[in-house]
This record gives C-alpha cells, sequence and structure tokens, in this order.
C-alpha cells in the first residue's frame, strides 16, 4: 500500500511538473474569434504542444482536446454493481495532465451518476486553476425546482469545487423553445442559474444541443436574452452534411450558425462514440491510403480541430492507448487543408451509404425499462455492418460462415435475454436518444435479420 | 486323460476356427488364451459404448445421422416404438448365441463391464506379490446361485408397470433410460462446460468454433436419480460384475428367458475339467457352477472370458442345445470365492438402491433454484418461471400427451439434443424423468425438428419442419392481469409481433389508446415464441396449455 501511496504521489508529482511546463506559456495557442484566426499562423509546428484556444469571451486558454468523462472504464465492485476504475482513471487523468488536457467534462448521468465523484478525486489532486470543470444541469427523469437545484449543488460536492468554470444545460433543443421553456423558464431554473453566473459559481454558461434546425434556431435566438458563453455541438464529418435530417441538424449549419454569433463550441461525438475510429474497409483503405501514419481517428480530430471556432473537442477516453493517440494527433495539431476536407467529405458519402445504425453508445436510453441491451445490440450489428459480414441471401458462397459468425458473436455479445427480439416497442427510449434513433423499429429490424439467420432462411 | 499342454495347441475358438500358433498376449500367460471373439467383442462394445454417449454429448447435431440406429437397436425402446424387427431380430440373436445384446449392445452393461475392469486392475495391482492360486486379477467372482425370486420379481412389476404406465418404475429400471439418464445427467453438463471453456478461448482468438451452451439444472430430482444409478451401478460392478444385470434389470432377465434356450453356448467339458474352478471365478455374471459343471445361461452374457480362463480346452462355445437345467441345491453349498465386502453388501442392494432412490426422489421436487446475475446498467430481468398448464406440453412428432407418455422411457436423448433449453425431465412423481416442454429458456422453434429426430421409442415420431408448422400441440392464453399493456400501461405486442402463424391479434383495449392481445385459437400451434418473448415475468402473460391430443391446423 506504502509503495503504491508513493508511486501516486510520484505520478502526481510528474503530472504537475509537466502541467506547470504547459501552463508557462510553451503551449501554441490559436484564438477562436474565427475571422482573426488562420490555420497556419506561422508558428512552427512542435509536436510536444497541445494545441490551444482561447476562449474570446473570458480569455480561457482551453487544449483542444478535452477529456470527456462519459466512458471511463467500469469493474465489477464487492456488490457486483459496477463501479468505476478509480485507479485507472486516476492514472488517465494523471497522463491527459501531463499531455496538458486541461479541459474535462462530466454531468451527474454519466457512468449511472458515478463520473462526476469520480472526476472529482481524480481532479482534487490537482490545483483547481490547473484545468477547466465543465458539467451539467441534467434534469431529464425530473426537471422540478427543487430536485434540479439539489442536482446543482450535489455537482459542486462530488466535484469537489466551489466553481463551474462551464455549466450547460444538458442535451436540450428536442422540441424546441416549448420544451426549453417547461424544463428551464417555468419552473424558474433559468433565473436561477442566471444568478448564479452573476455570482460568478457559473463562469460560462452555456447548452448541449441534440435536434433539429428549428429547434437550434429556436434556442440560439435566445442569445440575446441570456448571452450563451459557448455552445455544446455534435460535430464531424459524417454529421457535417449527413446527420439524419430532419430530426437532427447538420454539424455546417450549426457550426455557421454560432460562428457568424461568434458563440465559442465544444465538440461532442467527434468520433460518433467511436464509429469512426473504426470504419468500414473500404473507407479505411482510402485515409490509410492518403497517409499512411496517420491513424483513422486523427483524421477525424483534425477535421475537427481545423475549424477556428472551436474551442474544444471532447473525447471520451477509455484507455492509455486511445489518450495516448489523441494526445499525440493534438500536440503540435495540424489543421486540415481546404482539400483534404473535401476528400473527407467523400468518405463521408461512402460511410453514409452503409446501413449502420447512428448510434454512438451514449448510454442515455439505458438502463431499458424491459432489460434490452440496446447500445449493445446497436454496437454489434454496426460492427458486423462495418466488417462485410451481412448475409445478403442464402444462396451466396459464405452463408455459412456469415450465419454461424452472426449468431455466434451476437449470443456471446448480448445476453440472450438482452436481445432485439425482447423488445416490446414501448417507446420509452425514444424520447432519451440525442441521434433521434428510432429504436424499437431499428430493434425490430434487427430481431427479424436474426431470425431470418436462425431459421436459415434467409 | 490327454495332456493339458497338448490339448491347448488345439483350443477350439468360440467361432469355431482353430485357434493355434504362438502369438499370444502376455496377459494370458496364467494359461488361458484370448480366444477371437473376446477382442471383437471388446471392440464392438467400446464402439457402442462411445456411440451412445457421443449421441447424448454431440452439439453438431450431425451425428444422429451416423449413429442414430443405436439408439433404436436398444430392446425397451424398440418395443416402444413397436419395431418388430428390431424386436424380432434381438430374440433370434439371442435364440442363437446368447445374451450377446447385453455385452455389446446395452450402453450399461458394457459401463458395468468396464468398471468392473477397472476393479479388477486395481485388486490385481494390490494383490501382486500375494501368493494366491492363479493370482489373476480376474479371478475375484465366484457361482452364486440364481437370485430369482428378485429377479423374476422385478421383472413382473416392470411388466406391471408397463402395462398400467407406472412410468417412474419402468424409467429407473430399463437399462438404456439408466445410461442415458447418467449421460444427460453427469457428463453432459461437464462436456458442455469444457466446449464452453473452449468457447472463452475461441472467442479470444475471434474464432467461432465453438459456441457457448447454457448449462442448467433440468430437473434436480432426475438429477438425484441419475447420481444414484451411477453409484449404486459402479460399486455393484465393482465388487460383483454382472449382478444388476441378473437380478434387477428386466431386459436381462427377459433376454435370460431366450438365452436358457440359445443355440450356441459355452459348454464344459467334464472329462477334462480339473475342477480348478479359474473359469467360474473369473466370471463375472457368477453363473458357472463347477461343482455341477453347469453354466446358468440364463444369466450368462457370452463374455466368454471363461474359455480364456480354462487352462485345460475343457470349456468351448458351440453348438449345444439341450436345455439348460440349473440345480439349485448345489449352488448353497458352494465355496464361494468370499469377497472382501459380499457379506457387508445388501443381499439385495439394487433394490434397495431403488426404493432409496424413490424416496429421495419424492423429497425432492422442487426445482429451480438459479440466481440470475444481473449488471448494474441493466434493468433486472427476473428469470421466468415454470407456469402451472392445462395439460402437458410434449413436442410435435408426440401423437398426445398419453401416447407420448406410454411409450417414454425417459433414456433423455431428447432432453439432450434439443438446442433451444425446451425439453426437460419432468420432476412429478406420475412422469417422474420423462420430459415435457416449457418456455423459460426459448420456445420450439420452427426450423428445429431434432427431439423428433433422435427419439428411439417412437415416443416422438420423426416430422419435418414442413409438417411441424402445422401441429398444433397446445393453445395459448393470455393472462390479462399480467400483461405489460394493463400493468405497466405501456405499449407492447412483442406476442403477436413474433407468433409464426399470425395467430394473436393485437385488438383496442377499451378506453385506452393501447391494444391488447387476443389469441385466435384455430391457428395457434403452441410453439411457445409469444410466452418466451413475453415481457411479463417471472411470470409470462401468456402461456401454452397443451392438447389433449396434438391436431393438425390446416385439417382442424
Amino acid at each position: 500500500m506504502k509503495r503504491r501511496d508513493f508511486l501516486k504521489d510520484a505520478a502526481i508529482g510528474a503530472g504537475a511538473l509537466a502541467l506547470a511546463g504547459c501552463s508557462s506559456g510553451t503551449v501554441r495557442e490559436r484564438k477562436t474569434d474565427g475571422a482573426g484566426s488562420d490555420a497556419e499562423d506561422g508558428t512552427a509546428a512542435n509536436s510536444s504542444q497541445m494545441e490551444i484556444r482561447t476562449n474570446p469571451g473570458n480569455g480561457d486558454r482551453v487544449s483542444l482536446l478535452g477529456f470527456g468523462c462519459m466512458r471511463w472504464p467500469m469493474i465489477k465492485g464487492p456488490l457486483g454493481t459496477d463501479v468505476i476504475d478509480q485507479e485507472t482513471v486516476n492514472a488517465l487523468v494523471d497522463q491527459a495532465m501531463a499531455g496538458g488536457v486541461n479541459y474535462y467534462d462530466t454531468s451527474p448521468v454519466y457512468l449511472q451518476g458515478q463520473s462526476e465523484a469520480a472526476a472529482g478525486i481524480a481532479l482534487s489532486r490537482y490545483p483547481r486553476d490547473s484545468y477547466y470543470l465543465a458539467t451539467k444541469l441534467s434534469n431529464f427523469s425530473n426537471h422540478g425546482r427543487a430536485a434540479s437545484i439539489r442536482m446543482y449543488q450535489n455537482s459542486f460536492k462530488a466535484l469537489r469545487t466551489d466553481y463551474f468554470d462551464y455549466y450547460l444545460l444538458h442535451s436540450i433543443g428536442r422540441g424546441g423553445y416549448k420544451a426549453f421553456k417547461e424544463r428551464y423558464e417555468d419552473n424558474g431554473l433559468m433565473d436561477f442559474v442566471l444568478a448564479e453566473r452573476k455570482a460568478g459559481r457559473i463562469r460560462n454558461l452555456g447548452f448541449s444541443f441534440h435536434g433539429a434546425k428549428s429547434d437550434f434556431d429556436e434556442l440560439i435566438a435566445l442569445h440575446e436574452k441570456y448571452h450563451w458563453d459557448f455552445v455544446q455541438i455534435e460535430m464531424n464529418y459524417l454529421d457535417w452534411r449527413h446527420a439524419k435530417e430532419p430530426r437532427n441538424t447538420n454539424a455546417e449549419y450549426l457550426y455557421n450558425e454560432l460562428e457568424k454569433r461568434g458563440i465559442p463550441m465544444v465538440i461532442m461525438e467527434p468520433l460518433l462514440g467511436g464509429r469512426l475510429a473504426k470504419l468500414p474497409d473500404a473507407a479505411t483503405e482510402k485515409l490509410l491510403q492518403r497517409e499512411p501514419g496517420s491513424s483513422v481517428a486523427s483524421w477525424a480530430f483534425r477535421f475537427v480541430g481545423s475549424y477556428p471556432g472551436v474551442l474544444c473537442c471532447l473525447s471520451g477516453m477509455t484507455n492509455a492507448e486511445v489518450l495516448g493517440e489523441n494526445l499525440k494527433t493534438f500536440s503540435g495539431f495540424k489543421p486540415l487543408t481546404e482539400e483534404e476536407k473535401e476528400f473527407l467529405m467523400g468518405v463521408a458519402d461512402l460511410l453514409d451509404s452503409f446501413p449502420t445504425v447512428p448510434c454512438t453508445a451514449c448510454q442515455y436510453c439505458m438502463p431499458c425499462p424491459y432489460g434490452i441491451d440496446i447500445p449493445g445490440i446497436f454496437r454489434h450489428y454496426n460492427e458486423m455492418v462495418r466488417t462485410g459480414s451481412m448475409v445478403t441471401t442464402a444462396n451466396q458462397d459464405d452463408y455459412r460462415r456469415l450465419r454461424r459468425k452472426y449468431l455466434v458473436s451476437y449470443d456471446r455479445a448480448i445476453e440472450s435475454v438482452r436481445q432485439a427480439d425482447h423488445c416490446i416497442h414501448c417507446r420509452q427510449c425514444m424520447s432519451h436518444c440525442p441521434q433521434s434513433i428510432r429504436i424499437p423499429a431499428e430493434l425490430s429490424r434487427i430481431a427479424k435479420y436474426v431470425e431470418n439467420l436462425r431459421k436459415g432462411s434467409f | 486323460m490327454d495332456s493339458p499342454i497338448k490339448k491347448d495347441q488345439k483350443r477350439q475358438t468360440p467361432l469355431g476356427k482353430s485357434e493355434g500358433g504362438p502369438s499370444k498376449s502376455a496377459k494370458n500367460a496364467r494359461g488361458g488364451r484370448q480366444n477371437r471373439w473376446s477382442a471383437v467383442r471388446r471392440v464392438l462394445a467400446a464402439f457402442s459404448l462411445l456411440a451412445i454417449t457421443a449421441l447424448f454429448l454431440d452439439l453438431s447435431g450431425t451425428l444422429h445421422g451416423w449413429l442414430g440406429w443405436l439408439a433404436k437397436l436398444q430392446l425397451l425402446p424398440a418395443i416402444m416404438a413397436a419395431n418388430f424387427a428390431v424386436i424380432a431380430g434381438i430374440a433370434v440373436v439371442t435364440l442363437l448365441f446368447g445374451r450377446i445384446y447385453c455385452s455389446v449392445i446395452c450402453p450399461l452393461g458394457i459401463f458395468q463391464d468396464g468398471v468392473s475392469h477397472l476393479s479388477g486392475l486395481r485388486q490385481g495391482n494390490r494383490r501382486r506379490g500375494e501368493k494366491r492360486p492363479g493370482g489373476s486379477k480376474r479371478l475375484r467372482f465366484g457361482w452364486k446361485p440364481e437370485r430369482r425370486w428378485l429377479r423374476y420379481g422385478v421383472f413382473t412389476v416392470f411388466v406391471l408397470a408397463l402395462i398400467f404406465g407406472i412410468h417412474v418404475l419402468v424409467a429407473v429400471l430399463a437399462p438404456y433410460s439408466a445410461y442415458g439418464r447418467m449421460v444427460g445427467n453427469l457428463l453432459q453438463p461437464l462436456w458442455l462446460w469444457g466446449n464452453n471453456l473452449l468457447a472463452k478461448i475461441a472467442e479470444h482468438y475471434d474464432s467461432y468454433a465453438f459456441y457457448t451452451r447454457d448449462v442448467w439444472l433440468k430437473s434436480l430430482p432426475t438429477l438425484i436419480v441419475a447420481g444414484l444409478t451411477f453409484v449404486v451401478l459402479s460399486v455393484l460392478a465393482w465388487w460383483n460384475g454382472r449382478e444388476y444385470c441378473n437380478s434387477i434389470c428386466p431386459v436381462g432377465t427377459a433376454l435370460g428367458l431366450l438365452s436358457r434356450f440359445a443355440m450356441f453356448r459355452p459348454v464344459i467339458d467334464a472329462d477334462k475339467c480339473k475342477n480348478c474352478k479359474l473359469c467360474e471365478k473369473g466370471c463375472k455374471s457368477s453363473c458357472i457352477d463347477i461343482a455341477n459343471h453347469k453354466i446358468d445361461y440364463s444369466r450368462c452374457v457370452d463374455c466368454l472370458n471363461c474359455l480364456d480362463a480354462c487352462k485345460f480346452d475343457a470349456l468351448h462355445y458351440r453348438f449345444g442345445w439341450k436345455p439348460a437345467e440349473i440345480t439349485e441345491k448345489a449352488g448353497e453349498e458352494k465355496p464361494r470365492v468370499a469377497r472382501v465386502s459380499e457379506g457387508s453388501l445388501p443381499s439385495d442392494p439394487g433394490r434397495r438402491a431403488f426404493l432409496t432412490g424413490t424416496a429421495m426422489v419424492a423429497g425432492a421436487l422442487t426445482l429451480d433454484a438459479q440466481a440470475q446475475k444481473v449488471d448494474g446498467g441493466f434493468a433486472k430481468v427476473l428469470p421466468k418461471r415454470e407456469p402451472e398448464r392445462e395439460g402437458r406440453l410434449v413436442p410435435p412428432g408426440a401423437r398426445s400427451a398419453n401416447d407420448f407418455y406410454s411409450r417414454c422411457t425417459a433414456c433423455g436423448l431428447c432432453v439432450a439434443a434439443c438446442p433451444n433449453g425446451v425439453l426437460r425431465p419432468s420432476g412429478d412423481l406420475e412422469h417422474l424423468m420423462q420430459p415435457h416442454m416449457s418456455f423459460e429458456r426459448g420456445y420450439c422453434r420452427p426450423e428445429c425438428t431434432e427431439c423428433s429426430r433422435v427419439c428411439p421409442a417412437g415416443a416422438i415420431l420423426p416430422i419435418t419442419p414442413e409438417e411441424k408448422t402445422d401441429i398444433s400441440i397446445g393453445i395459448a392464453e393470455v393472462d390479462y392481469e399480467l400483461c405489460v399493456v394493463n400493468r405497466d400501461g405501456v405499449n407492447c405486442g412483442n406476442c403477436a409481433r413474433h407468433c409464426p402463424t399470425h395467430a394473436i391479434h393485437m385488438v383496442a383495449k377499451e378506453g385506452s389508446e393501447f391494444r391488447i392481445p387476443s389469441v385466435d385459437t384455430s391457428l395457434c400451434i403452441g410453439c411457445g415464441t409469444c410466452e418466451y418473448l413475453c415481457p411479463s415475468r417471472p411470470y409470462s402473460a401468456i402461456r401454452v396449455n397443451g392438447r389433449v391430443k396434438h391436431i393438425n391446423i390446416s385439417e382442424s
């Protein structure tokens, strides 16, 4: 135990040193006020320096790579329940801090409600002014004033802080202004958070958006009244023009609208929950061919980071390898050229032709009251699509192999009582899905496919 | 009298051919020579045992096509299936050659030979160095008089049980069923765990070669009976060889009635016999009475180890057609080869085992103790419980529950073969160990006809998947109080969505936007898809009641 503590202390020390290095001006800067910034500003890219963006509102110097605390590893606790693997989280945060990551985004509902506390434990080992903390008012299930304020206050305790650098109204948009009004205005919550901002306990107030174009327009119109300090949007090269409209909005539109107003953006789902890190062979080949030394995921990050209005790009990093790779991408950051962006648009067109389910495994739909493992089923299905393992006819040559592959891996991935055929179409998940996936219909589609395979009568 | 050595050189083999020459294995150095039949018998027996065992363990479903006939050769299933060719064949073979069936077809008999062989090896090792006449590992038996009252008592009880449909007795006593039960309940779980281990390894290497199978307790009483069967038979075989086959087994008794008159048989040549009793002590059926130079052919299973044992060429397998006469009185006087525990064994161990078996069974009728592990990130999914049904469910291919249960010998082959977790042995006394269907772990899938393919007893007749879609084994019934539409106030319809015959209609629920299920009984085949996929737990809101007689939907 002692030895471990010693090692931990040593790690903290190392992290702090590295951080001191970062904050002493060796980082490469780029303002996010759009017009003034230039992708190639002449500064020689130093591969050891984290890309830093400056918040035009208050001068916050934010690392372009932010740590999304939604996908940390879970292990089985002593009671058989899932608990966050705190030791790994601490190590990840140490690694991130040492690499110059200073933006940490969490929420009271992430990871079965354990994310904030884990972030609090890991980050409180560092000086409070060495990182920016973002959390959210995730009052989905109960937007009563008292319950919401309790949630807000609890976040301070869990995160061991007395102020939030960035505070978001969590996942608004669907239902437009009407829904917003009901959730935040009618109960006086909006006045409450505005007062909190005034008191300095919320340094930046914003919202995270999922929804249709008209919903966005209604919310952004509130800028006049509330002054959004930042907005968090889903942006990546697939959603740039291929968001499933009309229920969702193309990132291109969102970006331009925000850029126009000079509102800095925090980006979520730059990889679509990992889907853009693992592409179908045809797309992977295109990317690797173009730049053999760069990973598939790095393209997606560079796409997002190439837009100057982006303050921070969140990534939910689960292990040291992924974190290390991302640190590499964002240190000595190389923005894409216009030509490269167009090339990615071509890849996006190709990806859009695959019948994948646009699930990002955010888990908002979970737990399904009837026990279905919704993200697990979609992940498995998408993986089969990605690897070209889908059967189109029983007469094809590799039918038996593909059939066995799908069925065996399906049973391995998903317990039988949590499989798609058990979905009863109660539709309770639908309102939770930020991607507006018609979950029951998609599950039905997969269940039918599986049933055909089982019957062998595809 | 001739010198024994000379005779030895011209000894007759059971197949009537002279077997001479020096090429004898070392293990026969004690005097006897291995006759050709012994080798053939061992090969056939090993094949039968392995093949039948494999039928119970086969995960690929392909083995039955090749080896399924072995199960159909079993006498009791053949009788149940009214398979006259097999019955007549076995009768003729037995009349001609004796109880060869017991040595090479019956897996339980072969199993006991195996145990007895191991016991011989071990006792041989233990006694090595001891000076005993002929100190052989095999010489540990001795003549015992027939336990006639027990034998025919059990046989009578068995026949009565068959006639009056007391299936428990039949299932416990039938040798092939007993063996199937041991393999299905004791060996199959180990086999599956081994498979699952391989599946884990395969998963690690992204291979789909192995598929994880559910290992679950299908029936505790059956497991207990199987365990007891295994222990009792092993103990009996270890000490007394074929005691079970000759004192308890009704098939053995029935065949014994024929083998008394067998045309070919081992015969003692009294002139040559030196009364050394090597044959008697080596006879695992304890049926050679050297004092009177008699063999009880009703108990002889034709292993012909006695021919090997004889140093004086006094035993031959040959035509010997005259009714065997067993002198009972001689038996009592005979110096038994007192085995260590003979006195301590109950005089009637088989019956006692049977009685304790049933007692245990009666006391252990409670089922289901599996706990379900639930992940924190998921809503708890309660394990389903088996509902009370009006009418038992038996597989398509059985004509009716009555017909099914009157034919089924409870060997468990269909239970082992069912890939959907539907068939399991029953726990109630009336149908103890005979299978029935339920849908907690899966449903009777439309493309699957495994059980009908494997049943050796004709309890489930072979059907095709096409025929199956037309056979109604039961009718679904909705419990509207449990239905989640009523209970949780949600939209559902999962039963209707998956019903393969579209027998379930979702109808408007009065005063509500929701719809509730209603069964068109004329289309329901009782496959259990609805029951399995019903979200209501632990009891489904829709359950299938078995039909008294299965019917064809298209003809009703």
